[in-house]
C-alpha cells in the first residue's frame, strides 16, 4: 500500500466520472497534437519542396495556383507558356539556373513531370534502382509512385490525359521505367519523371479527336495536337525516339513548342527585386515566389487553424474544471476518510500528496491518450486520403511539443487539484470525527 | 503506568472549558469514560488522540509528552502507539477489507500484526478480500476494530464502540476488544453511555460538562 496505489482506487471507484474527465482532457489534448503535427509536417515539407526555388515562371493566372501545381504538384496548372520565351528568360544574367518543367499527364493520378536532370539535382535525388532517363519516353518513379503502383525497372505503362485519375489514356506510345528513386520524404516521391521530349512526343500521338475533351475538362497544360505539325512522318517519329534526349536546360526544337513553369534560382539578390517586376510587367508570363505565396496561404489558413486551437483549449479548460469538480465533489464525501487517514497516522502533506496524485493521474492518462487519439486520428486522415499532400504526412513521428502538451495537462491536473488539496489540507480531523 | 494525564483543560470556541478527571491506565488495563451526552466524553478522547490540544494540563502516553510532539511526529506517533474505533467504522470505500488494514501498516511506518491472522481472530477471515460494502453493520466493526489493533498500539480507544450494534453484537464487540487488548498488552479505553459495556468493566472514571475551572 502506498499513496499512489490508494490514489489510483479511488480513481478507478468512480470508473465514470474518471473516464468521462480522462476522455474530455483527452479530446482537447488530440486537436492539439493532430494540429502540431501537421503544422510542423506541413511547414517542414513545403520549405524542403521548395528549398533551391526562388521564383517559379509560368503563364499569367493566380499566383497561388502556380505555385502550387509547380512547386508542390497539388493544384492544376495555369497554363503553358512559350519556349522562345523561356529560353529569352534563361540567357537573362540575373538568373542562375533554369529548370523547365511540361506537366499535364498522370499515371493514377501521379503526375508526369518532363523536365531535366537539373531537376533530380535540385533535390538530391539518389537511385535505389536503374538509372536516370537517357531516352525519350524512358521515366524515373519516386518511390511511393513506385510503391503504390508496383511497377519496377523494365515495367511499361500508359500515361493519362490530365492531372486527375480516369481520363483519357495515352495510348500509342508507352512510358518505360528506367529508374526508380530512393525515398526522400518529399515532393518527387510522389512524381513521375521524364524527359521534357517525352511528354511533348507523346502529345504528338494524340489524334485530334483529344483536343476538345482535353479543352471541355479545363486542363489547360495541355501540349495537344495543334502544335502537331501535320506532315510530319512515322519514321520522322522513330529516328525521333531514338536520339538521347537533353539532360540539362532546354531541349532542342525544330518546332513551335511550349513548357508549362519554368523553375528559377537567382544569380544574386538584386535578381529578387528586378526579375520578378521584369517578367510581370514585360513579359506575357507572370514570375510568383514560393516563400511569398506560401506565407501568404498560411495566413489564409491560419484564422482556421486558430479557431481549432481555441476549440481545443476551451476543451482542455472544460476537462480542467471537470477534474476540479470530480475532486472536490468526491472530497466532500470523503473528508471522513481523509480524517480516518490522519488518525492512523497520514500526516497533513500525505493528504495533500494523494489529492494531488489524483488530479496529476487523471491528467497523465488523459494527455496519453490524447496524444494516441491525435496520432491515431492522423494516422486514419492519411490512410483514408490516397494521393493528395496528406499523404506525405507522417503519422507516427513523435515531437518535442508533445513533452509540452504532457507538462501543459499536468499542470491543468495541479491547478484543478489545488483547491480540493488545500481543503484536504485544512480539515481538522477531530471535527469530522465527532461530527458523525 | 502507561497512560497518564493531569489537569487537562480544554475550551469549544464560544463554550466554558472542560476539566477532566486524572486518568491513569497501565498496560492491559480497561477504563471506561462514562458521562452525559454533550459531557465532553469525546472531547477527551480526541485529547488523548493527539487529535485536539488542550489549552493546559498534560498527556504522557509511555513516558512521552503528547503535547511536546507536533506535524507529523504526532501523526506518525498517533499512528504507531494508539488504536482508536470510532462510533460508526468508517472504512475506506475504495478499498477492500485486506487494504484498509494495509493503510494503518502503510500511515504508521509501522509492519504490525499479520492481517489475515488479525482478521481470522477476530472472525472475518473469509472477508478479507470483500469490499467494504458488502459487510454488515457488525462486520464492518469487526473491521475496524481489526484496523485500530493492526499496528500493535500501546493504547487503544474506542468511542460508543456499541452504541449502533445490538445486544449480541455489543457483547462480541466488548469481548473482542477487552481480549485482543490484554493479548497485546494494550491499555483499552472506551468512551460510552451504554449500560450493557458497564457490564464487562467495572473500572470507569465520569465526565461532567461545564464544570467550572
Amino acid at each position: 500500500m502506498n499513496l499512489f496505489k490508494i490514489s489510483w482506487k479511488y480513481l478507478t471507484f468512480r470508473p465514470l466520472s474518471t473516464g468521462l474527465n480522462i476522455f474530455l482532457l483527452a479530446l482537447g489534448l488530440a486537436i492539439i497534437t493532430v494540429l502540431l503535427l501537421i503544422q510542423d509536417q506541413f511547414e517542414k515539407k513545403m520549405n524542403q519542396d521548395a528549398a533551391g526555388i526562388d521564383l517559379v515562371v509560368g503563364a499569367k493566372g493566380s499566383p497561388l495556383q502556380l505555385i502550387l501545381s509547380s512547386v508542390y504538384h497539388i493544384d492544376f496548372p495555369t497554363g503553358n507558356i512559350k519556349i522562345e520565351e523561356a529560353k529569352k528568360l534563361s540567357r537573362n544574367r540575373l538568373v542562375k539556373n533554369i529548370i523547365p518543367l511540361a506537366l499535364g499527364d498522370n499515371l493514377e493520378g501521379f503526375r508526369i513531370a518532363g523536365t531535366n536532370q537539373d531537376y533530380l539535382k535540385l533535390y538530391g535525388v539518389e537511385f535505389s534502382q536503374g538509372k536516370t532517363w537517357e531516352l525519350p519516353f524512358e521515366v524515373v518513379l519516386g518511390s511511393e509512385v513506385a510503391a503504390k503502383t508496383g511497377l519496377t525497372v523494365g515495367s511499361e505503362f500508359a500515361s493519362s490525359h490530365g492531372i486527375s485519375v480516369g481520363s483519357h489514356a495515352h495510348d500509342q506510345h508507352n512510358f518505360v521505367v528506367s529508374g526508380i528513386l530512393a525515398p526522400r520524404v518529399n515532393v518527387v516521391d510522389r512524381l513521375i519523371m521524364t524527359s521534357i521530349e517525352s511528354v511533348w512526343y507523346t502529345h504528338d500521338e494524340e489524334p485530334e479527336t483529344v483536343e476538345s475533351e482535353g479543352a471541355t475538362e479545363g486542363e489547360v497544360a495541355d501540349v495537344d495536337g495543334d502544335q502537331l505539325i501535320p506532315d510530319s512522318h512515322e519514321e520522322d517519329h522513330n529516328t525521333k525516339f531514338h536520339q538521347e534526349v537533353s539532360k540539362t536546360g532546354f531541349p532542342a526544337s525544330d518546332q513551335d513548342r511550349e513548357v508549362t513553369t519554368l523553375l528559377i534560382q537567382y544569380r544574386n539578390p538584386m535578381a529578387a527585386i528586378q526579375l520578378p517586376r521584369m517578367i510581370n510587367s514585360g513579359t506575357s508570363m507572370q514570375a510568383a515566389s514560393p516563400s511569398f505565396e506560401m506565407s501568404r496561404l498560411f495566413e489564409l489558413l491560419g484564422v482556421g487553424i486558430s479557431l481549432l486551437q481555441g476549440l481545443a483549449v476551451v476543451l482542455v479548460l472544460v476537462a480542467g474544471l471537470g477534474i476540479f469538480i470530480a475532486l472536490y465533489n468526491s472530497l466532500k464525501e470523503r473528508k471522513y476518510d481523509l480524517a480516518i487517514l490522519r488518525a492512523l497516522g497520514a500526516s497533513r502533506v500525505q493528504l495533500l500528496v494523494l489529492i494531488f496524485l489524483e488530479g496529476l493521474m487523471l491528467t497523465f492518462l488523459g494527455a496519453v491518450l490524447g496524444i494516441a487519439l491525435g496520432h491515431t486520428f492522423l494516422w486514419l486522415l492519411v490512410n483514408q486520403s490516397e494521393q493528395s499532400v496528406v499523404t506525405a504526412i507522417q503519422p507516427w513521428i513523435f515531437l518535442e511539443q508533445e513533452l509540452w502538451i504532457l507538462v501543459y495537462a499536468l499542470c491543468v491536473g495541479v491547478v484543478a487539484s489545488l483547491i480540493p488539496a488545500w481543503s484536504a489540507y485544512q480539515t481538522s480531523i477531530a471535527k469530522q470525527l465527532t461530527k458523525a | 503506568m502507561l497512560l497518564q494525564t493531569s489537569a487537562l483543560h480544554y475550551a469549544h470556541p464560544g463554550q466554558p472549558a472542560i476539566a477532566f478527571p486524572a486518568i491513569k491506565l497501565d498496560a492491559g488495563e480497561a477504563l471506561l469514560v462514562l458521562g452525559k451526552s454533550g459531557s465532553g466524553k469525546t472531547t477527551l478522547l480526541n485529547l488523548l488522540a493527539g487529535l485536539l490540544h488542550p489549552q493546559t494540563g498534560e498527556i504522557k502516553l509511555d513516558g512521552v509528552a503528547m503535547s511536546s510532539l507536533s506535524g507529523q511526529a504526532l501523526d506518525v506517533f498517533r499512528g504507531k502507539n494508539i488504536g482508536i474505533v470510532f462510533q460508526k467504522p468508517h472504512l475506506i470505500a475504495a478499498l477492500n477489507v485486506r487494504k484498509n488494514l494495509e493503510l494503518a501498516h502503510f500511515f504508521s511506518k509501522k509492519k504490525g500484526k499479520d492481517i489475515g491472522h488479525l482478521l481470522s481472530e477476530l472472525g472475518i477471515g473469509a472477508k478479507a478480500e470483500s469490499s467494504v460494502q458488502t459487510l454488515s453493520e457488525g462486520e464492518s466493526q469487526r473491521v475496524s476494530i481489526a484496523r485500530a489493533l493492526a499496528t500493535s498500539p500501546k493504547l487503544i480507544l474506542a468511542d460508543e464502540p456499541t452504541s449502533s450494534l445490538d445486544d449480541e453484537n455489543t457483547e462480541k464487540v466488548i469481548r473482542l476488544l477487552t481480549s485482543q487488548a490484554s493479548k497485546i498488552g494494550a491499555a483499552l479505553l472506551i468512551v460510552t453511555h451504554d449500560q450493557r459495556v458497564k457490564n464487562h468493566i467495572s473500572n470507569f472514571i465520569e465526565v461532567k460538562a461545564h464544570e467550572s475551572v
